[in-house]
């Protein structure tokens, strides 16, 4: 499992420019809904949550796409399916590397949208931290899963967003929510039930994801 | 090769009880609308729309049943990879689409009235939208996976992924929307419709396992003229086809 | 006079102990079309078994299938004594295939595509095998360059320094000599006599037979599916 998250993520470091791209289109999205939302600095306050995490969804999805991508230019998926051992590992492998990817393409994105929409880094920051490594890791569980399937397919770029978004939606809601309650403060104790959310969420998927993946990668 | 027409026989694959429903239904619902029209006096703020509750929940209602086959069956495909249980799971999802999508037409054209707008982000309601648009993808994916195995193998991991998000969708939403109470929501439950929402709602089933069972049917006549003329493909040329 | 029922189960469990393949009614279609009608085939350990025939024929499918790459539509097999069905995952822990597509990553270097595929094959002492194949196939100066900048007969090379590492019961190439120069050929018949020696079994799927230098033990020819 290891050996794939590693060899994942040297492709990647190797090429570069597509992590900077990805964090690129990212920081644009941020840029773009600012100027769709105006420069009332208390509207972009309180949009600026829900448009960071779209910022991701919009960026993650590239990053999915490429994991997939290595393997089907070389033809290497079919040797990869030619080694021993379990196929859930080969799921784990990938899913380290695209959260680190997308770890770090937020770690740039996050200080862009807290400049862009005069953001303050609250007391609460720690929280705020938890909210953000689940939200991440349960679109990053989604986002693997599914590009699987979707990668293969003759529209991939439709198919994917179409997928996933849907069921992302109580990890945006959650995260959205979470942020948003977090980086005021949390004056009404929210974060608390979306953090159990968020936990449940990402539990019940990532054993369903292991369980399902060999079914649909040997197709 | 020119494919011999399939007998007739061959093509009662499915038992065809349903078939009777194809009448009984339809009477079953108009009988229980009826019913629910008589019993009810006409809502005191909205006068007869309220009536469209007698249809909008049984929907919504049976919806959820389509996605719950759904689910069994696709459990069951990935278990036993007889084709049988995915035909079944396709079925239910076109059904349930079409059920999930008249749903939220009829909360929107009872919204309208009401509250002056065609929608609202009412916790069931956008639980509904996302509900269909899972649906959506789910009949996306099929149409564009062409091998027949990979396209069933892949529809039940994401009818079974669909599945486990349904409740925890309607959570998080209706959390959502308990922080932003904007206005109330409507109360659909009022004692005097009960009885009129269960009769209806049995008509409904009844209507939903009619059009599963009739699709599901269509869905095994077309594989089996498939297997069909793949199995006179292999037969090499000259040699005499079994009856 | 008639062999005792005895001595003929014995002949059998004998047969199928020392074959490495043993296939039956074997098909595989994709969608509509069939690309495996009803193979039979039966290989013992140490034999070499070349497959001719066009393009399309399904002769790729095949060797696919024997590697348990892909699960077939159906039919049964034993290979190297283990079920086709049940023991996929313990068959792959000893078969290889070469395909037509190398299966490597572009943006790592030679080094590190074997290094992988070592570890994933949990080979012990990768990097001093790793260092011992690619020299054996002549990459040893190329070892950190990325694989993007080999040239076809390269790649094909390192793909067979894979083969080299794993050191497979039973072998399985589809048109192996495809852009190989005649150091790459000598290379692939290296791996196959190897291979042999060792007792193991190969099964070679190719178009022009004068580039083996040594005679197969059988030859077959596969047209629309089936194998004569």
């Amino acid at each position: 499992m290891s050996a794939v998250a590693a060899k994942d993520l040297t492709a990647e470091r190797r090429a570069k420019a597509n992590i900077v791209a990805v964090t690129s289109l990212g920081a644009l999205t941020l840029l773009v809904f600012g100027f769709a939302i105006g420069p009332d600095v208390a509207t972009l306050r309180t949009a600026a949550a829900g448009i960071l995490w779209l910022s991701v969804l919009f960026s993650g999805v590239l990053v999915f796409h490429r994991s997939y991508q290595i393997e089907l230019d070389g033809g290497a998926l079919e040797t990869l399916l030619l080694y021993p051992g379990e196929r859930w590992e080969i799921f784990a492998g990938k899913l380290l590397a695209n959260l680190c990817v997308v770890l770090l393409v937020e770690a740039i994105v996050i200080p862009v949208a807290l400049v862009l929409y005069h953001v303050s880094v609250p007391d609460t920051w720690p929280a705020l931290l938890a909210v953000i490594m689940l939200g991440t890791l349960g679109f990053v569980t989604l986002g693997t899963f599914y590009s699987a399937m979707a990668s293969r397919t003759r529209s991939r770029e439709v198919l994917l967003p179409l997928l996933l978004f849907p069921m992302l939606v109580p990890v945006l809601l959650a995260a959205t929510e979470g942020s948003s309650a977090l980086l005021v403060g949390d004056p009404m104790g929210d974060a608390g039930a979306w953090l159990r959310l968020l936990i449940v969420f990402d539990v019940i998927f990532l054993l369903a994801a292991l369980f399902v993946f060999e079914h649909i990668i040997e197709a | 090769m020119k494919v011999p027409p399939l007998q007739t026989a061959e093509l009662k694959i499915t038992p065809q009880w349903w078939r009777l429903l194809g009448v009984v239904a339809p009477l079953a619902l108009i009988a229980t609308q009826t019913f629910g029209f008589m019993t009810s006096a006409p809502d005191r703020d909205m006068g007869n729309l309220q009536k469209i509750m007698y249809v909008h929940v049984p929907a919504a209602w049976n919806a959820f049943i389509a996605y719950f086959v759904v689910f069994i069956a696709s459990v069951r495909y990935l278990l036993t990879k007889d084709e049988r249980h995915d035909l079944l799971a396709a079925s239910a999802a076109e059904v349930g689409a079409v059920l999930t999508a008249l749903t939220l037409m009829l909360g929107s054209i009872w919204g309208r009235p009401t509250w002056g707008v065609w929608w609202t982000w009412d916790a069931r309601l956008t639980s509904t939208a996302v509900l269909l648009m899972i649906f959506v993808g789910y009949l996306a994916l099929r149409a564009f996976t062409d091998d027949p195995e990979r396209r069933a193998r892949w529809s039940a991991a994401v009818g079974i992924f669909g599945a486990l998000n349904v409740p925890i969708v309607y959570m998080s939403v209706r959390w959502w929307r308990t922080l932003h109470q904007v206005q109330s929501s409507p109360s659909t439950v009022d004692p005097a419709y009960a009885w009129g929402l269960r009769l209806n709602a049995i008509a409904v089933l009844l209507l939903l396992i009619y059009f599963i069972a009739r699709r599901y049917n269509i869905a095994r006549m077309e594989r089996q003229l498939e297997h069909r003329r793949d199995e006179l493909e292999l037969r090499p040329e000259g040699e005499p086809v079994h009856a | 006079m008639l062999a005792s029922p005895a001595s003929v189960i014995q002949a059998e469990i004998a047969k199928a102990k020392a074959s490495a393949i043993s296939l039956s009614a074997i098909t595989r279609r994709f969608g509509h079309k069939w690309a495996l009608r009803g193979i039979e085939l039966d290989v013992a350990f140490g034999e070499l078994v070349v497959i001719q025939g066009h393009n399309g024929g399904g002769k790729s499918t095949l060797l696919r299938v024997i590697a348990t790459a892909i699960t077939p539509t159906g039919g049964t097999g034993r290979i190297l004594g283990k079920d086709l069905w049940r023991d996929a995952t313990t068959i792959r822990a000893e078969s290889a295939l070469l395909g037509t597509s190398n299966g490597l990553y572009e943006d790592l270097s030679a080094t590190e595509n074997l290094l992988f595929a070592a570890r994933m094959l949990g080979v012990r002492q990768p990097a001093e095998r790793v260092a011992e194949a690619l020299r054996q196939v002549g990459l040893a100066n190329d070892a950190n360059e990325r694989v993007r900048a080999f040239s076809s007969g390269m790649q094909r090379r390192l793909a067979i320094g894979r083969l080299l590492l794993q050191q497979p019961k039973l072998l399985l190439l589809d048109e192996p000599f495809n852009t190989l120069d005649a150091d790459g050929v000598a290379l692939v018949s290296a791996l196959i006599a190897g291979t042999r020696e060792r007792g193991g079994a190969v099964v070679v799927v190719l178009h022009d037979l004068a580039r083996l230098n040594m005679s197969p033990s059988a030859t077959y020819t596969m047209t629309a599916g089936r194998l004569s």
